[in-house]
């Protein structure tokens, strides 16, 4: 299921702006890869390009090679939204659909790929917010809205409906950064859980998640406002806090950045 | 030592008197009483119709010799006086009835075409040329609707007569001409920019967040507007629709030119024939003496419930469901 990302010379442009200059990367299958960097770097356009969601954005588009196992994601006949059928995403605040119901919200992506049938449905549903591990908390009122439960719920609710369509991939916009400590860790208990069959990039603030929930660790950095968003390195997680090869790196992470 | 009980009852008391000074200034207090007059003023308006209303209404009714709800004929001047409402608000609900369920399809896909699908200059040319169709006086419509719609549209009412002749309202064997149907089809085309824009500006309102989450479950378009955009938008449009509503109910002059007064209530839209409230008001008021003037008023206080019936229904449907809201 998990697949391996290559990146080769990937640029992200706003308009005229260059966000994210010439990176590139290989991401592992089955591990999670964690973007840091100081605000504005551009980790999060660039996880934006891996499911193209970058190009939303009016004015937004991405040049390089993006290779999901042997498929370039910018090859000429891809269909973006089949791109993020395959590459889930969650994001940085919990955004349920707010007018669907707990079941609902989980079900959305299964009904959009045509899965119709109601026992079907049940079970991929149950074993959506078990992989999420919010079955127990939310089998009793699977009718009520997604959006009466708490923010840590939510964002467990979301990380259920991006598993629920079976993605190859999983990517998170900081996702604990609207979050108190405890369902932050509740997320970070089921990001450990989930690698073993999803590939996970998770963009993060906080040095102490990269280093808790990672396998490897992308730093990026940006030499100034107005100046384009570059990959540093990329290693593993220890190298990268214990013995980084880069300064840049080794001054951000010891909080001598500046 | 001070206990916590007496830091809390301290910092209490100082909020309350920070409060109370807040309330004390001149600014706050005329702010205050400039906005309760303003609600205050809104509702003594609204008794002051309704009580005008009655008040105007008791004479006719007393005279009346005929049911005033289940009459339908309208003969307010005569010795006796006679008359009901019933056609007139058959008129009056199934014309702007018709125009809504025509008008709105088409005005949610204005909003969506302009809001998801135009090319930004398009997109703004397009709001403004909509906008604009409510700039145009309801007596030109009246015009067009008279002169253009009736004489033109023989061949589109034969073929719904024809088509859809099997359905009661649009049954018949002399249709065209001034018919309820083509009443309701210049209403739809006078209500079609208000019911647009309020939607459009619901949709622009929609959070990203919502659209994003569908876009990256792999949603195409129409379907980040089935998920996201019509379920936030919901409420928005219901409003849009009976403001829409609102407006074809009331509306007089456009449609007392289109339409052709034939006593009695017709089922078949597509015949000739049909009255408003609002029609019928500003058609005979003009010749009409003491009581049949009280008569037309009493149709307008008619009107006025219906209308307030209307919004109310709107309202209760708006918070029907406010769980998931």
């Amino acid at each position: 299921m998990a697949k391996r990302i290559e990146v080769s010379g990937l640029n992200a442009y706003y308009g005229g702006f260059l966000a994210v200059e010439n990176v590139s990367m290989t991401i592992e299958p089955r591990s999670v890869t964690a973007f840091i960097g100081p605000s504005g770097c551009g980790k999060s356009t660039f996880l934006r390009t891996l499911n193209r969601m970058h190009e939303v954005i009016p004015g937004a588009r991405v040049e390089g090679r993006v290779m999901l196992d042997q498929q370039d994601l910018y090859g000429e006949r891809i269909d973006p939204v089949a791109v993020r059928r395959v590459v889930g995403m969650v994001f940085q605040r919990p955004n349920p659909f707010p007018t669907m119901s707990i079941y609902d919200n989980v079900a959305a992506g299964l009904k959009l790929n045509g899965v119709k049938r109601k026992n079907e449905l049940d079970g991929i549903v149950e074993n959506s917010l078990k992989g999420a591990n919010l079955w127990n908390e939310v089998k009793d009122r699977l009718d009520k809205p997604g959006a009466g439960l708490s923010g840590g719920q939510q964002q467990r609710l979301c990380i259920a409906r991006a598993i629920a369509v079976q993605p190859q991939v999983l990517l998170m916009d900081e996702p604990c950064s609207a979050l108190d400590p405890i369902s932050t860790l509740a997320i970070e208990d089921l990001i450990a859980q989930l690698k073993s069959q999803y590939t996970i990039v998770i963009v993060t603030h906080n040095m102490q998640q990269a280093a808790r929930v990672s396998d490897r660790t992308a730093f990026f950095n940006i030499a100034g406002t107005g100046k384009p968003g570059k990959l540093i390195e990329l290693d593993e997680t220890s190298k990268i806090f214990t013995n980084p090869t880069e300064k840049a790196t080794e001054d951000y992470i010891t909080g001598r950045f500046g | 030592m001070t206990s916590i009980d007496d830091v809390r009852t301290r910092a209490v008391g100082a909020q309350r008197q920070r409060r109370a000074m807040s309330t004390g200034r001149r600014g706050d207090r005329i702010f205050r009483s400039a906005a309760l007059g303003s609600g205050v003023f809104v509702l003594v308006i609204m008794a002051a119709i309704a009580a005008f209303l009655v008040w105007k209404a008791i004479p006719a009714l007393q005279e009346n010799e005929a049911n005033f709800f289940t009459a339908t004929e309208w003969n307010a001047n005569g010795d006796p006086p006679r008359f009901g409402v019933a056609q007139l608000a058959f008129g009056t609900v199934m014309s702007a009835a018709m125009a809504l369920i025509m008008a709105t399809p088409v005005a949610i896909g204005i909003a969506l075409f302009i809001g998801f699908y135009a090319p930004r200059r398009l997109a703004e040319g397009l709001g403004f040329v909509v906008d604009l169709l409510a700039a145009v006086p309801s007596i030109i419509y009246g015009l067009w609707g008279l002169h253009f719609l009736v004489t033109n549209s023989q061949g589109v009412v034969e073929f719904l007569n024809g088509v859809l002749g099997w359905i009661p309202l649009f049954a018949g064997d002399s249709v065209g001409g001034q018919s309820i149907f083509i009443g309701s089809v210049v209403l739809a085309i006078m209500i079609l920019p208000i019911i647009s824009s309020i939607t459009r500006e619901v949709f622009l309102q929609v959070p990203t967040a919502h659209i994003e989450a569908a876009q990256a479950l792999g949603a195409t378009r129409w379907e980040t507007i089935r998920l996201s955009v019509l379920p936030y938008g919901r409420s928005g449009m219901i409003s849009a629709m009976m403001l829409g509503l609102g407006r074809a109910l009331g509306e007089t002059v456009a449609i007392a030119l289109v339409l052709s007064t034939v006593a009695g209530i017709n089922w078949h839209l597509l015949e000739p024939g049909g009255n408003t409230f609002a029609a019928n008001i500003v058609r005979t008021f003009g010749e009409s003496g003491e009581i049949g003037r009280s008569a037309l008023i009493a149709s307008g206080l008619v009107l006025f419930v219906i209308t307030m019936v209307v919004n109310m229904a709107a309202r209760a449907i708006v918070a029907r469901r406010k769980e998931f809201v």
